[in-house]
């Protein structure tokens, strides 16, 4: 595919301090990166400096094969790309003349510019807002001229720099699906910075995760989830269970991972007697009444625990438990009501063999 | 009390009678401070943006330097403007002192630095994410400058009306410069001065009258403009 921009041994640094080390990095036409990462990862410099709005302290920036050496050239290609960010930062104006902005800076002709204006404002559907004063708008709806105020200029590049986090929750997913049809139907690609992982998981094809500076891990958004690179990379993807073992055996692909002298079944490439960091996802454990007749399962890890800990996280339930070692699981309120989970009480864990990570330890 | 009842009762009917003199000093008085607020715009408006949106080195000094301009005596800017034009002076073979453009000098020299100061604190009120919007979306370096003026409006329009305000009433540098000259440099602050010298109370009075009365407007029309503007961004 086409690389619309990529970026080499890029070091920016603020007073000395390095801020960003980025060896390559690259956008290719059409894709739907999500740059997720901690606040103060680096990811709006990151995008500042793509956008041209900001110059690196080394290394270079390449967008649609120009490296720009002059004001001129920034200029140029910067207007082929269009920044969102958080705050709507819509000018003084009434919202026909905000839309209508970047389009008169590039000096198109007058029925050109309301056409395209329409147009756009009909896209998010506001054109009802077309005369209102900016100052007079809620949040939900400033953030939606602002985006109609990026895409009407047709940009090749959309730089996202979280655009929905100051909005409410309702409005936040609206607005957002409401954007993300839009970037689908015309194939528009987009760099979406975020520090929300499900909001990386709803939108992106890939994920790029960031922290201090540096590019940890990019990948197919499903592969980066289900098979993060290191430790921190888990962590921030939402990985709960992360348990320090050693292969001990190895046949057909099926590793034995030694857990606190427990043994947990893995499928994994990694040799025997490799020390690993062994990841399992929260919604990957599933839990069974505790019976004296356990049933079998296609699960080989199959685990009698004690509950530690039940807490409500948002629409699930998490629930800590004690099987030798420390556990976590999602589950819904009916499942909870069903099983009839009490603290104290013994409950059966279930893991899937695939659905366990392994990193190598270094 | 005979004296103030009678000399407003003159002076307004001075002022009804338009006599020539008064309004021939208040005509001159604008024609003199119009260009002096145009100038003093032109050059401290660019200056102000740029000190309040970029960071470069000295720009530490230069601001201590505008804002010591701010509160610099008009009076002692009179004084060097004279001496720069004083016929032995370094200036003196462009013979302006006592003319209007010397006026204008000196008091383009007493706006600008209020301009400067106003604009760039104008300036870093803004988002400076704004900035970065307006580059994002597109825009050159002047079309970013206009659309931060743009969005500065408000407090800008302050920095108009200190400008003028300023140099309008103020009467020590142009009583220097200018040398109340009749028919030529004399402008209402430095008349009041003269008349009043003279005991005619009734002129003074009536081109006070004039004088508050020009105050008044530049004031009414820019809060006018404020607080149209203003209802639609309490926030």
């Amino acid at each position: 595919m086409e690389t619309l921009l990529e970026v080499k041994n890029l070091i920016h640094r603020y007073n000395q301090k390095v801020v960003l080390d980025i060896e390559g990095f690259e956008l290719s036409k059409g894709e739907v990166l999500a740059l997720i990462g901690p606040n103060g990862a680096g990811k709006s410099t990151f995008l500042r400096i793509l956008n041209l709005l900001e110059k690196p302290t080394q290394g270079i920036v390449n967008i649609f094969g120009i490296t720009p050496i002059n004001n001129r050239q920034r200029h140029n290609l910067r207007k082929k790309m269009v920044m969102i960010f958080q705050e709507p930062l819509l000018f003084k104006s009434t919202v026909y003349n905000n839309v209508s902005y970047g389009l008169r800076m590039r000096k198109k002709n007058k029925d050109f510019i309301k056409n395209k204006v329409l147009e756009a404002l009909e896209k998010f559907g506001i054109s009802h807002l077309i005369n209102r004063q900016a100052g007079t708008l809620s949040g939900g709806e400033a953030q939606r001229v602002s985006l109609a105020r990026a895409l009407v200029l047709e940009p090749e590049i959309l730089l996202l720099d979280e655009p929905f986090a100051a909005l409410d929750q309702p409005t936040r997913e609206e607005l957002r699906d409401d954007l993300y049809k839009i970037i689908r139907r015309e194939n528009q690609t987009t760099l979406h910075v975020t520090h929300d992982r499900n909001e990386a998981l709803v939108i992106s094809d890939n994920v790029a995760v960031m922290n201090e500076g540096e590019i940890l891990q990019r990948g197919r958004t499903e592969d980066v989830f289900n098979k993060p690179i290191d430790e921190f990379v888990a962590n921030f993807l939402g990985v709960e269970t992360i348990l320090y073992g050693k292969i001990t055996s190895k046949s057909d692909g099926l590793c034995i991972v030694n857990i606190n002298n427990h043994k947990l079944e893995v499928v994994s490439d990694l040799e025997v007697g490799k020390r690993v960091i062994t990841c399992i996802r929260p919604e990957n454990v599933t839990l069974l009444k505790y019976s004296l007749k356990a049933p079998l399962t296609s699960a080989r890890n199959s685990f009698i625990s004690t509950i530690k800990d039940i807490s409500s996280y948002g629409l699930v339930y998490r629930v800590i438990m004690d099987c030798g070692f420390n556990l976590t699981s999602f589950i819904t309120k009916e499942s909870l009501d069903r099983l009839n989970l009490k603290i104290g009480e013994k409950i059966i864990a279930n893991i899937k063999a695939t659905s366990i990570h392994l990193l190598s330890r270094k | 009390m005979d004296l103030f009842v009678e000399g407003i009762k003159q002076a307004l009917y001075l002022l009804i009678e338009l006599n020539r003199e008064i309004f021939s000093i208040a005509w001159r008085t604008l024609s003199i401070t119009g260009p002096s607020v145009l100038i003093s715009l032109l050059i401290g408006i660019p200056l102000g943006v740029v000190l309040g949106l970029m960071k470069f080195p000295g720009r530490k000094l230069l601001l201590s330097l505008v804002y010591t301009g701010m509160g610099f005596p008009p009076t002692v800017i009179g004084l060097f403007v004279a001496m720069f034009l004083w016929r032995s002076g370094p200036l003196g073979f462009l013979s302006l002192l006592y003319t209007p453009t010397a006026m204008i000098i000196a008091q383009v020299i007493i706006a600008t630095p209020i301009v400067i100061g106003l604009i760039l604190a104008a300036m870093q009120q803004l988002d400076p994410k704004l900035k970065l919007q307006a580059l994002s979306l597109g825009a050159n370096k002047l079309q970013l400058f206009w659309i931060l003026i743009k969005e500065a409006k408000i407090p800008s329009l302050a920095a108009i009306m200190a400008a003028f305000g300023g140099i309008i009433s103020e009467v020590g540098s142009a009583m220097i410069v200018g040398g109340n000259i009749k028919g030529r440099t004399r402008i209402l602050t430095t008349a009041i001065v003269l008349f009043t010298r003279m005991g005619k109370f009734e002129k003074a009075i009536a081109i006070s009258i004039i004088l508050l009365f020009l105050s008044f407007l530049a004031n009414f029309a820019l809060t006018y403009i404020q607080q149209r503007e203003g209802i639609y961004w309490k926030r």
